[in-house]
């Protein structure tokens, strides 16, 4: 029945689509000529827009800052991706690796993740689920995102960041786009944040040695 | 139920005489279309070049419309690669029975479903209730109005006709809320709790599909609260639906879509969240994905050299957002889950001009032609309007109006017949005049008056005032006022009153 419907669908575009070809060309990715200082800085302006509480740390206090945003929100469980940099965390708290099938992600408050890459234009952290950053719904269930973003990371603008991401895409991997915590406006247009994903997103920013 | 499905059950102009006497709707709507109007204007500005933006976007959809079979084809084989399931469905019904089949082959009691048009425009909800599934709509909007057992009324914001103690009251009562006060915080949180368990529970979630990209098999969803992840990741099936029109070549495409849509739509550089996902990832989310392809009239449209253009819409709802004719009349007026100037002209086209309802919204527009300006894919949406009404009365067989047209052709293509047309017309208001207009006229007439004033005829004409007036001034060689023939006239205006 299937391969009908499907052969009935493709004769009919094929007797209705245009028959001249509009000659197309895709705009090529520009890459950005702004000064990084100053891609990083709306990034973290445009982030902080959306409520995601953005932290500026150097390198070298990263574990400190993950420490002082986790001892904010309390002393529950905190998950993360199994194969995240041990360095990235303080060495007194107790953190649980997440394992499919095995972690029960509602006793989870916090969890820690990398990103692949981050967009200033728009204040997006953007997760292909690749090295650091686990599978999807680990930064989804717990209440508490805290996501590692290296200045690095930072792309001026949206074709920029999807170039950068083609390869995971063509590999398969899912992606993320997060820009600020769960919100809502369908109540007579007054946001909520924290409808269903997490309701607080910490983002720090971490400036390279 | 909320799917309403694109069949409207009356014409717009009855639909609107109900909706505009509901002065709450109005309220809300004007809000709501102000504040995001306003909003959006600074979000594009900020993108230098939204103009090129806009041309590249139409034409990704113009490329797209001319080989749409071999995008489709390459979609299909690379989701097939990635361990998915792709279904083609010609209409609703085999659409509704792909969906029904795969949640009963589960033994699904119950689906969750993240917001979608496409869905609703096949009246999926109630196929499934029919066969005893219950469809939990996610989205905070789409879920008030389930609950409230009513339909949207805005692409993006469904539930924006209603306020917040309307939706306090529809929690206490249907979802046994203990609500003190109708905070929005708290309403959130109360959906927050309710729909948590049916996130963590459910085994299969339908969703729609913003984008398909063709070259790698990639589905994406655009969202907010999150309940899109959670309906494509929690569950361990996932049903996504989408029209044939929404595949896109290449993964680099999404660049200019996602600068377009949320600026265009949420007034937002970007919204809070996008999930995209190609076929299964093993150990990660739904273990099942099938990707059901709908047609449902498209291709009747894709025929179409003037309509075509319908097909590139991204559903952002910015037509809406402008429209004067929305603002006041509301989503509810357009019968069709497609609502708004981009309603106006994809609904009769879906129905393929035989809907004597929907033949019927390509009149719902002043044709201001705000819509084009704001439509990031440059739908020329006044242009179809206006060809679609020609084709719709072209199709009509010789109608009252059409007589009536004739007959005022010949009225008026000579003088005399007109004037006297008009002296026979300002004799015979007299009963019907109030406060020098016309509410409504009688017989046949009337629907001239049904949803305007008509203007009463003048007690003077331009030509029956030109006839009575002074000789005309000129001025003579010595620069004194004086008639054609040479004699000079007081400069004074008579006080014989001017046309009316």
């Amino acid at each position: 029945m299937s391969g009908e419907a499907k052969l009935d669908i493709l004769t009919r575009i094929n007797r209705a689509q245009a028959r001249q070809q509009e000659p197309f060309a895709r705009v090529p990715v520009r890459p950005s000529a702004r000064p990084r200082g100053e891609v990083v800085e709306q990034f973290a302006e445009y982030a902080a827009e959306y409520r995601a509480n953005v932290v500026r740390v150097p390198a070298a206090q990263l574990a400190g800052a993950v420490r002082d945003r986790l001892a904010l929100l309390g002393s529950g469980r905190v998950a993360i991706p199994g194969d995240l940099p041990a360095g990235w965390l303080p060495p007194e708290w107790p953190f649980t690796p997440d394992e499919p099938g095995v972690t029960d992600l509602t006793a989870v408050q916090s969890v820690v993740t990398g990103c692949a890459v981050a967009i200033a234009e728009t204040g997006t952290v953007v997760l292909d689920h690749g090295a650091g950053q686990g599978r999807r719904a680990l930064t989804l269930v717990p209440d508490h995102h805290i996501c590692v973003v290296w200045e690095a990371q930072v792309v001026d603008s949206v074709p920029e960041a999807v170039a950068h991401l083609r390869e995971s895409v063509v590999r398969g991997q899912p992606l993320t786009w997060i820009s600020g915590p769960s919100a809502t406006s369908d109540i007579e247009l007054s946001r909520v944040e924290g409808v269903h994903g997490p309701r607080v997103l910490d983002l720090l920013l971490v400036r390279e040695a | 139920m909320s799917a309403g499905g694109i069949k409207p059950a009356r014409t717009f102009q009855q639909a609107a005489k109900v909706t505009l006497a509901n002065p709450q709707m109005r309220r809300n709507l004007r809000h709501a279309t102000t504040v995001i109007r306003e909003k959006r204007e600074r979000a594009v500005a900020e993108l230098l070049d939204w103009e090129a933006l806009r041309d590249e976007g139409a034409a990704v959809k113009d490329h797209v419309m001319a080989r749409l079979s071999e995008y489709l084809l390459d979609l299909e084989s690379a989701v097939k690669a990635r361990g998915g399931h792709v279904h083609w469905a010609r209409d609703a019904a085999e659409a509704r029975g792909i969906v029904a089949g795969i949640a009963e082959g589960h033994g699904a009691r119950e689906v969750i479903k993240v917001k979608s048009i496409s869905t609703d425009e096949i009246e999926l909800n109630a196929a499934l209730s029919e066969r005893g599934i219950h469809a939990i709509e996610t989205d905070l909007a789409e879920l008030i109005v389930q609950l409230a057992e009513d339909r949207p009324s805005h692409i993006l914001v469904p539930a924006i006709h209603r306020n917040r103690a309307e939706i306090r009251d529809l929690f206490r009562r249907k979802l046994g809320a203990e609500l003190l006060t109708d905070e929005p915080k708290a309403l959130a949180e109360a959906a927050r709790l309710y729909l948590r368990e049916k996130f963590l529970t459910t085994k299969v979630a339908v969703s729609g599909a913003n984008f398909a990209v063709a070259e790698s098999g990639t589905v994406c969803v655009v969202e907010s609260e999150g309940n899109g992840r959670m309906c494509v990741t929690m569950p361990d099936v996932l049903i996504s639906v989408m029209g044939i029109e929404k595949v896109v070549p290449t993964w680099q495409d999404l660049a200019v879509f996602m600068r377009l849509l949320p600026r265009s739509s949420t007034a937002e550089r970007m919204n809070p969240y996008t999930s995209f996902w190609s076929g299964v990832t093993p150990g990660d989310g739904p273990q099942e994905f099938h990707l059901v392809l709908l047609d449902n009239g498209r291709t009747d449209v894709l025929a179409d050299e003037v309509g075509r253009q319908t097909l590139r819409c991204i559903r952002c709802s910015a037509c809406l957002n402008v429209c004067p004719v929305y603002e006041r009349a509301g989503g509810h007026a357009y019968g069709s889950v497609y609502p708004g100037p981009i309603g106006a002209i994809l609904t009769p086209q879906l129905l393929h001009l035989e809907d004597k309802n929907a033949n019927t919204l390509p009149w719902a527009s002043s044709l201001c032609g705000a819509c084009y300006d704001a439509c990031p894919v440059k739908i020329n949406i006044p242009e179809v309007l206006l060809y679609l009404r020609g084709k719709i009365t072209e199709e009509k067989p010789l109608s009252v109006e059409a007589v009536a047209f004739k007959t005022a052709a010949w009225v008026m293509s000579e003088p005399h017949r007109f004037e006297g047309a008009i002296r026979l017309a300002r004799t015979g208001q007299g009963p019907l005049v109030r406060n020098g207009a016309i509410h409504a006229l009688p017989g046949m007439l009337g629907g001239w008056t049904d949803t305007r004033d008509l203007p009463a005829f003048p007690p003077q004409t331009f030509r029956e005032w030109w006839r009575k007036r002074p000789a005309p001034q000129v001025r003579g060689d010595d620069g004194n006022a004086q008639t054609s023939e040479g004699e000079p006239v007081a400069p004074e205006r008579t006080d014989d009153r001017g046309p009316v």
